[in-house]
C-alpha cells in the first residue's frame, strides 16, 4: 500500500468514528465534535508550523489563541455608547501614552550605547515614568467605564464587525505577542522560549479575566454576532420545513445540523487555505531552509543563514496561525469566557494532537487534532462506562465505587499522557511520520 | 517614632513574613528544578505535578493519621505525615525515571525531547492526582494556626498596626532552612555530593573519573523527591491543596531557577526570594505606609498599588524578561547552552 493510500485510509477511519458517533449518539454530537475538530486541526497546524519546521518549543498556546478570542470581541460586538462617552477617549490617550512610553524606552535604550552597563539606569527611569504616566491617565477612565451599568455593559464594546474580520484580527493580534516574546528569548537556550511563552500565555489570560474595561473580564461577553444564520430565522423558512419532511427529522433538529454544517463548511474553507499554505511554503526554498536550520543550525548559520531572524519569523507565522483559530473558537462558541481558557486544555492538548498525528507533517498534525479531539471528547463517556463495568461487582452503596465513578472524568488526563509518552517512545515520528525529502 | 513603628510592622505583617514564607516555597520549588536541570539536563515541566502528587500522598497520610487520632500538639498533623510523603514521591520520581527518562538517556535525546516527555508526565500526573483526590480544595493544616496573634502583638507593643504570624509560615521558614542545610551540607561535604557536582560540571571528565552516572541520576531523583514533597506541602499548608495551582506555580519557580541561575543551587534560592519579594512589594497597597509617613495633608487617596494583586504571576514574568535581556546566565552564572 503506498503511502497516500495509507495516509488517505487513516483520514477515512477517522471520518467513519466521527459518522459513528453521528449513528450511535446523534448527528448533533458529531457535528459538534467534528466542528471542534476542524479547529483543533488548524491550532495544530500552527504549533506544527513552530514545532515541526523549526523545533520551537511554544508552551503559550493558550495565550495566542485566547487573542484570538480578545479580536472576535473586539470586531463585532456593538459600542457601548455610554461608557464611550464616559471614558472611551480617555482610555485610548492612555493605551497611546503607554504605547508612546514604550517606543520613548526603545529608544533610550538604542541611543545610550556608548554608557553601557550604566544604560539600565536612564531606560528604567523613562520605563517607570511612561508607566506611571500611563497608569494617571487611564486609571480614571477605567474605573468609569467599569462603574457604568456592570451588571449589562460596564465595557466599551467593539467596533460592530462582520465577526468574519476578527479571524484576520486574531491573527494579528497573536503575531504581535508572538513578535515581542519572540524578540526577548529566540536566540537564547532553547527551553527558554518554552518558559517564556508558558509565561505570557498565563499573564494574557489574567490580563483578559481582570481588565474588565475591555473584555468584560469573568462576567464574559456572551452573544456575539454570527456568521451563519440563527437556528430561528431558519425554522421560519419554508424550504427547511420541507427538508425535515425529507429526512424525517425534526424542524428544531434539522436547523440546528444545517447551522453546524455551515459553521464546518467555514472552518474547513479555513483549514484547506491554510493547509494548502502550509504546504506549499514547506515545499518551497523557503521550507527547505527552515528544515536546515532546524537540522543543523550552525551549519545553516555558516551558510550565511540568519537563524534568529528566521525562528522569530516562523515562530509569528504559526502563533498567527493559532490565534486565528482562537477566533474561530470565539465564534463558534458564540461567547468570551476567560476562565475556560485551562493550559492543560489549550496548550499541551494541542501539543499531544502534533505529536501524535506527526511531527513535520502538515497532513499529520491534521489528522492529530482531529484523533486527539475525538478521543479528548468520546473519553468521558467511554471511561465513564468502562469505570461502571469495572466497579459493577462492588456495592451500589460502597464509597469507593461513587469516588470512582465521580473522578472518572480525569480518566482523559492521565490517556492523553499515556497516548504522548508511548507514541513519543514507540513511534515518535507520529501517525503520518515527516516525508523524507 | 511610633509611626516609623508602625510602618515597619505593617511592611513586616505584609511583605516580610509572608515573603520569606512563599520565598521559601518557591526556593525548594525552584532547587528541585534546577537539581533535575544539572544532572538530567532539561526543563521539567512536570515539577509542579510532582510537588502537587507529593503534597497529595502527605494529606491523604495525614488524614489516616487523624482519624487514628494521632496529632502533633501544637504543629501541623501534616509535618508528622511529610516522611511517608516524601518517601512515596521518591518512589514516584525513581519510578517514572526507570519507566520514561531512562530510555531517553540511552538514546542521548535532545533537552527537548526530554521536554516534551516531561509535559506526558504532567499530563499523566495531573489525571492521576484530580482523579485520586478531585480537582476541589483541601484544608489539611490542624493545630494552632498563629505562632503571634495581631491582637497579642498589639497589645505587647502598643501599636496600632498588628503583626501576625501565621504556624504554616514559621514551620515553612523552619522546614526550609533544615532542608537546605542539609541539602548543601550533602553536596558540598560528602563524597557522593561531590561526585554529583562533578558530573554536573563536566559530564565526560566525571565519567572518565569513574563515577556511575546511574547512581548519580537516582540520587538526583531522590534529591528532586524530597524537595518537591516538602515545597508542595508546605504551600498546601500555608494557603490550601489545590491540584490546578501547581501548574500555575511553574512559572514563579522556573523564573526563580532562572533569575539565579539555571543549575546552581545557591541561585535557586536566591531567585526565589527575589520572585517572592518583588510579587509582594510590586502588588502591595502602600496607601496605609504613605499615610504614616507622610504629612497628614499629603496623604493619599487611592491604594497606591503599583499593580493590581491579579497580576502577581506577571511579576514573576517580568523579572524573568529583564533577566533574559540583561543576564541570560542568571544571577549566579549557572549553564547557558
Amino acid at each position: 500500500m503506498s503511502r497516500t493510500q495509507k495516509n488517505s485510509l487513516l483520514f477515512l477511519i477517522m471520518l467513519a468514528m466521527v459518522a459513528g458517533v453521528g449513528i450511535v449518539q446523534s448527528w448533533n454530537v458529531a457535528l459538534t465534535i467534528f466542528n471542534l475538530c476542524l479547529i483543533s486541526a488548524i491550532m495544530s497546524l500552527g504549533v506544527n508550523i513552530q514545532w515541526g519546521y523549526a523545533g520551537l518549543f511554544n508552551a503559550g498556546v493558550m495565550g495566542f489563541a485566547a487573542l484570538g478570542g480578545l479580536a472576535a470581541i473586539i470586531i463585532s460586538s456593538s459600542p457601548v455608547a455610554a461608557t464611550w462617552e464616559a471614558g472611551g477617549m480617555r482610555a485610548i490617550l492612555g493605551l497611546l501614552a503607554g504605547l508612546f512610553a514604550i517606543v520613548i524606552g526603545i529608544f533610550t535604550w538604542k541611543k545610550t550605547v556608548t554608557l553601557e552597563k550604566k544604560r539600565y539606569w536612564p531606560t528604567m527611569v523613562v520605563a517607570v515614568a511612561g508607566y506611571t504616566l500611563m497608569r494617571l491617565i487611564i486609571d480614571p477612565a477605567i474605573s468609569t467605564i467599569e462603574a457604568i451599568e456592570p451588571a449589562k455593559t460596564g465595557y466599551l464594546g467593539g467596533f460592530n464587525q462582520p465577526i468574519l474580520l476578527s479571524w484576520l484580527v486574531g491573527g494579528i493580534f497573536a503575531a504581535a505577542a508572538a513578535w515581542v516574546v519572540g524578540k526577548i528569548a529566540l536566540g537564547l537556550r532553547s527551553d527558554y522560549l518554552a518558559i517564556a511563552t508558558l509565561g505570557i500565555s498565563e499573564i494574557i489570560i489574567y490580563f483578559l479575566k481582570n481588565e474588565d474595561w475591555l473584555t468584560r473580564g469573568v462576567k464574559n461577553v456572551t452573544g456575539l454576532p454570527r456568521p451563519v444564520p440563527y437556528e430561528i430565522a431558519l425554522q421560519q423558512t419554508a424550504w427547511l420545513q420541507s427538508w425535515s419532511d425529507n429526512f424525517g427529522l425534526s424542524i428544531i433538529e434539522t436547523s440546528s445540523i444545517l447551522v453546524k454544517l455551515s459553521y464546518a463548511g467555514l472552518f474547513a474553507t479555513v483549514l484547506v487555505i491554510i493547509l494548502w499554505l502550509s504546504e506549499t511554503a514547506l515545499r518551497s526554498p523557503w521550507g527547505r531552509m527552515m528544515r536546515a536550520i532546524r537540522d543543523n543550525e550552525v551549519a545553516a548559520s555558516a551558510m550565511g543563514k540568519n537563524v534568529t531572524w528566521r525562528h522569530l519569523q516562523v515562530f509569528v507565522l504559526g502563533s498567527a496561525v493559532i490565534g486565528m483559530a482562537g477566533a474561530m473558537l470565539t465564534t463558534l462558541d458564540g461567547q468570551f469566557t476567560p476562565s475556560s481558557y485551562q493550559p492543560l486544555r489549550f496548550t499541551f492538548l494541542i501539543w499531544v494532537m502534533v505529536i501524535v498525528g506527526g511531527s513535520g507533517n502538515n497532513f499529520g498534525a491534521v489528522l492529530g487534532g482531529f484523533v486527539i479531539w475525538f478521543f479528548w471528547i468520546e473519553a468521558e463517556p467511554i471511561g465513564l462506562q468502562l469505570m461502571d463495568l469495572i466497579t459493577s461487582g462492588m456495592d451500589e452503596s460502597s464509597p469507593l465505587r461513587a469516588h470512582l465513578l465521580e473522578n472518572a472524568a480525569h480518566m482523559r488526563l492521565m490517556t492523553m499522557g499515556l497516548i504522548l509518552l508511548l507514541v513519543l517512545r514507540f513511534a515518535p515520528r507520529g501517525l503520518i511520520p515527516e516525508k523524507k525529502r | 517614632m511610633t509611626d516609623i513603628l508602625n510602618t515597619l510592622a505593617l511592611i513586616g505583617n505584609f511583605i516580610i513574613v509572608p515573603g520569606l514564607a512563599y520565598g521559601s516555597q518557591l526556593a525548594l520549588g525552584a532547587l528541585g528544578i534546577t537539581m533535575v536541570y544539572g544532572i538530567l539536563r532539561f526543563s521539567n515541566f512536570a515539577h509542579g505535578e510532582t510537588m502537587s502528587f507529593g503534597a497529595m500522598a502527605t494529606i491523604l497520610i495525614t488524614w489516616a493519621l487523624q482519624a487514628q487520632g494521632v496529632s502533633f500538639g501544637v504543629l501541623p498533623t501534616a509535618l508528622l505525615a511529610l516522611p511517608f510523603g516524601i518517601l512515596i514521591t521518591i518512589a514516584l520520581c525513581l519510578f517514572t525515571d526507570r519507566l520514561v527518562y531512562r530510555y531517553y538517556r540511552s538514546q542521548r535525546a535532545e533537552p527537548v525531547t526530554y521536554l516534551i516527555v516531561s509535559v506526558g508526565v504532567m499530563f499523566f500526573l495531573g489525571g492521576l492526582i484530580r482523579f485520586i483526590i478531585g480537582p476541589n480544595d483541601q484544608i489539611f493544616s490542624d493545630g494552632t494556626r498563629f505562632i503571634m496573634k495581631v491582637q497579642a502583638f498589639k497589645e505587647m507593643t502598643g501599636l496600632s498596626e498588628g503583626l501576625a504570624i501565621k504556624t504554616s509560615q514559621g514551620v515553612t521558614i523552619i522546614t526550609a532552612i533544615v532542608i537546605v542545610t542539609l541539602l548543601f551540607w550533602f553536596l558540598n561535604r560528602t563524597r557522593t555530593g561531590k561526585s554529583m557536582r562533578a558530573y554536573s560540571d563536566n559530564e565526560d571528565l566525571a565519567l572518565l573519573s569513574g563515577i556511575n552516572p546511574e547512581r548519580v541520576v537516582m540520587i538526583a531523583w531522590i534529591i528532586t523527591g524530597t524537595l518537591a514533597a516538602v515545597a508542595g506541602t508546605l504551600y498546601g499548608l500555608d494557603k490550601s491543596y489545590k491540584p490546578f495551582i501547581f501548574l500555575q506555580l511553574l512559572l514563579p519557580m522556573f523564573a526563580s531557577a532562572i533569575v539565579g541561575g539555571v543549575g546552581n543551587p545557591l541561585g535557586a534560592i536566591a531567585g526565589g526570594f527575589v520572585i517572592a519579594f518583588s510579587e509582594l512589594i510590586v502588588t502591595f497597597a502602600y496607601k496605609k505606609v504613605l499615610a504614616y509617613l507622610l504629612p497628614l495633608s499629603m496623604a493619599p487617596e487611592g491604594l497606591m498599588q503599583l499593580l493590581s494583586t491579579d497580576y502577581k504571576f506577571a511579576v514573576s514574568f517580568l523579572i524573568l524578561v529583564i533577566v533574559l535581556l540583561v543576564k541570560p546566565t542568571g544571577i549566579f552564572s549557572g549553564k547557558t547552552l
